[in-house]
């Protein structure tokens, strides 16, 4: 039945074409065009059903995991594959927390760079600096892990942590001995991975806007500071926002270099300093030697869950950046 | 008029990289006057009023040589800061452009902000006084609090006319304001022209010559960046004493 529709749609489109040779005119248009836009939709639809393939896979996997926990998967805390108790909080939390200081770290960052690059710079600087920053995000991964665990976390165990328990001992967030590894380096590496994301979007973002809206300032007797504050940043609001959330959203993904430099251990600690895990890096670190049924399908439900919050975060900030599109295109 | 001329313009010159934009233009202007500056498509006439504020700069590897007096003050003399300029000369470009997340208060109040005023008293009394001599006051005196970006094209039009005139500058630039607008807000518009006069000084480029007529004391016409002509509006538009410009006004190019 489908497969009859999809010959009737493909093939006799071609069988009228060659029918028809006499008038090119009248020839390709009109015949090709609904095969085309037959073609674009089947593309279209193929990709809300591969989606819905995915979730409906992990859901599949993650079944014998739900069924045995329920709730309970996402509320506790003990991550024990021996006794085959699986709580996800920690991993949860490792995820959050790592993905938001990074955001925390890079946002301000990348912002700052995009402004730089935009608006103070003279061209000669700004396009080999921002072909580097684009770089940035061209360097693979493991490549990251591996500076991670050789030149950056030797680094914070023996100067930066001891600084910060130091000076700053007294907040909960820099307690606790200075390993290196751990939740600190994890957000750093997360850090440097999206500045990239974040500052190209944001430098799109900035050209977008129209040489006028500055000029508005600069004829107002504007510094150069006060027109990105009046036209720039006041103006591009809404795609910073959308910019810094695929931020989030890459950071929340991450694998490979957090896995190498976050420390592994499913435990929730209030300390940067302490190791961490992430859901990602748990199915990362543990997929491969997942020997029982059950492990493997909490395995899956930690995918489900990440899957979810990506999901749920994009979804949210592209809510929000509708709302706020709108109100300036009122006009 | 034999006042002191309030703008002296002298031998100015302007580049867009290679390109000579501006060719060794001299006038002078007049307080209180409307001076209006025609001529074809890329004769200039944008790029010589942008030098008259400094703006021209601001674009990448544009630059300007020459002397504009303000006053007795050279704005291209050693050690001149172009923001202070800009806050002497103000500015109303071709297309609207408000601060687009501001509410209409803010967009008028945004130079006086700028020149370090906070009060609130005094800054709701410019703002009031400035949306007046725009025009505008009795259309948005209910929405001071709305978005700018809500009025219509020609109220934005005025709406950028009263932030330029709420720091209270000696000399007002338009360039093309009316290009973008409907005939009834152009007709609003030059009305305020003329108005304006009494408040300040008032150099307009314009591509229509009928508007250019109709609200200018002095004309200068420019053609390939050089100014070709320059005196009383009803004489260049009468008899005027260049061949190139009798051929403008009466429709033989541009």
């Amino acid at each position: 039945m489908a497969l009859d529709m999809v010959a009737q749609r493909c093939i006799l489109p071609f069988r009228r074409l060659l029918k028809r040779k006499g008038d090119p005119f009248q020839m390709c248009w009109p015949r090709i065009d609904p095969l085309f836009s037959f073609t674009l939709k089947v593309i279209a639809l193929g990709v809300f059903a591969f989606l819905a393939l995915i979730a409906f896979f992990l859901f599949y996997s993650a079944w014998p995991a739900i069924l045995r926990f329920g709730w309970e998967f996402l509320r506790t805390s003990t991550w024990d594959p021996v006794k085959e108790i699986f709580g996800a909080l920690p991993v949860i939390y490792g995820t959050v927390i790592s993905s938001l200081f990074a955001v925390a770290i890079a946002a301000p960052l990348s912002v700052g760079i995009a402004l730089f690059l935009n608006e103070l710079s003279p061209r000669k600087i700004a396009t080999p600096i921002g072909f580097l920053v684009e770089m940035l995000a061209a360097i693979p991964s493991v490549v990251y892990g591996l500076w991670g665990i050789f030149v950056l976390a030797p680094w914070l165990g023996d100067v930066v942590q001891p600084f910060l328990g130091k000076w700053l001992g007294a907040l909960p967030l820099f307690q606790g001995p200075p390993y290196g590894v751990g939740m600190l380096a994890a957000i750093i590496i997360l850090a440097i991975m999206i500045t990239p994301t974040i500052s190209s979007i944001s430098k799109e973002v900035f050209q977008a806007i129209p040489r006028s809206d500055r000029e508005a300032a600069l004829a107002l007797g504007a510094t150069r500071w006060e027109m990105m504050k009046l036209s720039v940043l006041g103006r591009a609001r809404a795609g910073i926002f959308g910019a810094v959330i695929l931020g989030l959203g890459r950071a929340l993904g991450e694998t490979m270099a957090v896995t190498m430099v976050i420390g592994n251990r499913s435990e929730i600690s209030a300390s940067l300093f302490a190791p961490g895990q992430t859901m990602a890096s748990v199915i990362a670190n543990e997929y491969a030697e997942a020997t029982s049924d059950l492990h493997v399908a909490a395995l899956a439900e930690i995918g489900l869950v990440l899957f979810g919050v990506t999901f749920l975060i994009n979804a949210i900030a592209r809510l929000i950046i509708w709302k706020v599109a709108q109100v300036k295109v009122t006009r | 008029m034999d006042m002191q001329p309030i703008v002296r313009v002298r031998k100015l010159n302007a580049w867009f990289g290679a390109a000579h934009a501006v060719k060794n233009v001299s006038l002078e202007v007049e307080p209180h006057s409307v001076t209006a500056i025609i001529g074809p498509s890329g004769c200039g006439k944008s790029t010589f009023i942008r030098c008259l504020n400094r703006l021209h700069e601001e674009v990448p590897d544009a630059r300007a040589h020459g002397e504009v007096f303000l006053g007795d003050t050279n704005i291209y003399g050693e050690g001149i800061d172009p923001v202070v300029i800009r806050r002497k000369i103000g500015m109303v470009f071709q297309k609207p452009n408000p601060f687009p997340a501001a509410s209409v208060f803010d967009n008028v109040a945004a130079g006086l902000k700028l020149a370090g005023i906070r009060k609130k008293a005094l800054l709701m009394e410019r703002v009031e006084r400035s949306l007046r001599h725009a025009a505008l006051w009795d259309e948005v005196k209910a929405k001071l609090g709305s978005p700018g970006m809500s009025l219509s094209g020609g109220q934005l039009q005025r709406l950028c006319i009263a932030r330029a005139l709420a720091v209270e500058p000696s000399v007002l630039l338009m360039d093309e304001p009316t290009s973008a607008l409907d005939p009834i807000a152009t007709k609003k518009i030059e009305e305020l022209i003329v108005n304006l006069r009494k408040e300040v000084t008032i150099i307009i480029v314009t591509h229509n010559m009928q508007q250019a007529a109709r609200i200018s004391d002095r004309t200068a016409f420019l053609l390939l960046g050089e100014l070709i002509e320059f005196g009383a509006t009803s004489e260049i538009f009468t008899v005027p004493k260049e061949k190139q410009t009798e051929a403008y006004i009466t429709g033989k190019f541009g």
